[in-house]
């Protein structure tokens, strides 16, 4: 099921929380809808979900305007972050929930409900657990249960918000890697929020980068990661440095000199160059970046040094081989391998 | 409390020797305070309900269980009954309705009506049974429509069954108000998700959430349902065997000098008390973390 959401509005109380966005959904696609907290992204999530209703704006299931449907109506899988499981039912309630409440003439036997309820929990890696209650069970399991419990009702989408938000590190990662098993497995569309950009990067087919209420960058992994759209992604997708350049002569310039960058086109004036601080290279001679080194430490298998240049208090981070000799007050010349010139604003 | 010879330094941790814990009082404190508490406790609660069940039993059991042959006590046991029976229901709907506008939705007004749900606990009963003679009595504007009808309001049981409501009805909005809210909405949200209409979303999730808390709730209403005086006294007109309920006919009997009868139908009362007081104990000791945030009452 394709999803097409259709310069979408949400208000709350005068406050727009999402202004006009417009995205397209593709069908069995994994999509991450990932930004920092206040950008919107799980109210997108509520309104293709149909617990929020658009202020303006449509939004489609397919060919099927679903903007007036209710949430029951539109037979979405909904995966909360703090689980939302029902307290006062086991496991195998839990996810046969969705079928018994349907009415008789679409409701399957009973014997039918527990067959694909105990599919499920076998599908989540559950199996021997459906006697059990919530309060029972490790935030993975629940976290599990409530993905058997939305995919039971067959929907159209499966919608996931921020699902390993509440859950440690280690389960996260091994969720993550199941949660994109089960995907493949299953085919259903899903569009999942989260705030940890590892988590969208890692998983999802497509990201979509959220800010301030508007859709930053849609894009795959690599396309965000490599060739970011805007200081913003920039800076939130990854590591990032940055600094202050004038574009002159098709030719960057810092203090006066050229660094040996070409301008990625005609455009004049003050900017600001963007690269990932592990993405350069040093030189020893021609037009380069050049600094003193003020401070440096240990990053995993890497040091990262902040550099002065040019007497700019902003200090430019860079990765050295941790068996570099460079201490402080030592002359590094380099050039970014990779870069974005993005003007001032 | 310093002691010089210690040597404070962080590696080692000096605990004072006369009591174990530095946030503890001394042991004679202690003692005194809970003294107090469990004297003042015996003086103000315990004796006054031991005299209620000797007074009723001074002349015998044979005369405490006489008064209860009296008809006319017997109607106003069975007028309290029939009060409460009306009110709580009635209530236990209110008081959900209530607690579920508050707790679940935010709309204009919503300080202004969880304060009104209080006015009930900080208006004299007295007043409150005063409105409805007031609303309903002979010199209301009301009056004369009721009258065409033949409907008795005041001094009359509907009169009684109102005053009752209006008094009881905090109790249960106020104990499931705070536990609604703690719950929030994502239950709702996820059984609406999975194609749970509106009434099975609550009667299947809603309900069981709040079924401990609503217990409570309605042993407290229920209490205080049979319990009512003043409001009860204003809008009930005293007519004995016909609009006394048993707190009425308790002060009747007392104003009668008629004190074995008075104090044995009082004991029925203080019974009813204390059974709810023993439900509580075990819904509190059972379900506690389900009660959260409701130490109110």
């Amino acid at each position: 099921m394709d999803i097409r959401v259709d310069t979408v509005r949400k208000e709350f109380s005068h406050y727009p929380a999402l202004n006009d966005v417009s995205l397209d959904i593709r069908s069995s696609e994994l999509i991450a809808l990932l930004g920092p907290s206040g950008s919107g992204k799980t109210t997108l999530l509520r309104l293709i979900a149909g617990l929020e209703m658009p202020t303006a704006g449509r939004i489609f299931f397919g060919d099927e305007d679903a903007s007036s449907k209710t949430v029951q109506e539109r037979n979405v899988g909904f995966v909360f972050q703090a689980y939302a499981l029902f307290r006062n039912m086991t496991v195998l309630d839990n996810i046969s929930f969705g079928l018994k409440v349907r009415p008789r003439s679409t409701r399957p036997p009973k014997a039918e409900i527990r067959r694909r309820a105990m599919e499920l929990l076998d599908l989540v890696q559950l199996s021997g657990l459906e006697k059990r209650f919530p309060q029972q069970l490790s935030g993975g399991q629940r976290q599990r249960v409530a993905l058997a419990r939305a995919l039971a009702i067959e929907p159209r989408v499966l919608l996931l918000d921020e699902p390993f938000g509440a859950l440690d590190a280690q389960v996260r990662k091994e969720l993550r890697k199941w949660l994109r098993e089960i995907h493949d497995r299953t085919g259903h569309t899903t569009v999942f929020v989260t705030h940890d950009q590892e988590e969208a990067l890692e998983l999802a087919d497509r990201l979509v980068v959220m800010s301030q209420g508007k859709i930053e960058q849609v894009g795959t992994p690599d396309d965000v990661y490599d060739r970011p759209n805007s200081p913003f992604v920039f800076s939130f997708i990854g590591e990032s440095s940055s600094m202050p350049v004038t574009v002159e002569n098709h030719e960057l310039w810092v203090g006066g000199r050229a660094i040996g960058l070409p301008a990625p086109n005609d455009a004049v004036g003050e900017a600001n160059l963007f690269f990932r601080p592990h993405d350069v290279e040093l030189v020893e001679d021609g037009a380069a970046l050049a600094g003193v080194v003020a401070a440096s430490r240990r990053v995993g298998g890497t040091r990262r040094v902040e550099l002065e240049i040019g007497g700019n208090p902003n200090r430019v981070e860079i990765d050295l081989p941790f068996d570099h000799p460079a201490g402080e007050k030592t002359r590094i010349a380099f050039r970014p391998k990779r870069w974005r010139v993005f003007p001032q604003a | 409390m310093f002691e010089p010879d210690v040597i404070y330094d962080s590696r080692r941790v000096i605990l004072p020797t006369d009591h174990t814990r530095p946030t503890t009082e001394r042991p004679w404190v202690r003692r005194l305070l809970i003294g107090i508490a469990v004297v003042f406790m015996a003086a103000v609660l315990v004796l006054p309900l031991v005299l209620v069940f000797t007074e009723a039993f001074r002349k015998g059991a044979e005369t405490y269980f006489s008064a209860f042959a009296d008809r006319q006590s017997q109607q106003a046991i069975l007028l309290t009954l029939l009060v409460a029976a009306i009110a709580v229901p009635l209530n236990l709907v209110f008081g959900v309705a209530a607690a579920w506008c508050v707790a679940k939705y935010e709309f204009w007004g919503k300080s202004f009506l969880t304060t009104l749900i209080d006015l009930p606990f900080s208006v004299s009963p007295v007043v409150s049974g005063m409105v409805y003679v007031l609303l309903f009595g002979a010199q209301s504007v009301l009056h004369p429509l009721l009258k065409a009808y033949n409907i008795e309001i005041i001094f009359a049981v509907p009169g009684i069954v109102l005053a009752t409501i209006f008094v009881t009805f905090p109790f249960i909005a106020r104990e499931l108000i705070p536990l609604m809210q703690d719950q929030g909405n994502t239950d709702e949200e996820a059984a609406l998700s999975l194609g749970a209409t509106g009434w099975q979303t609550f009667t299947r999730v809603t309900l069981p959430n709040i079924k401990w808390g609503l217990l409570y709730g309605v042993l407290l209403c229920n209490a205080r349902a049979m319990g009512e005086f003043g409001a009860v006294s204003v809008v009930s007109g005293h007519i004995r065997g016909k609009t006394t309920t048993m707190p009425l006919d308790i002060e009747i009997l007392y104003n009668e000098y008629n004190f074995a009868a008075a104090f044995a139908v009082a004991s029925l009362l203080a019974m009813l008390a204390l059974v709810t007081l023993v439900f509580k104990t075990i819904l509190e000791y059972r379900f506690g973390d389900e009660l959260a945030g409701t130490r109110r009452h």
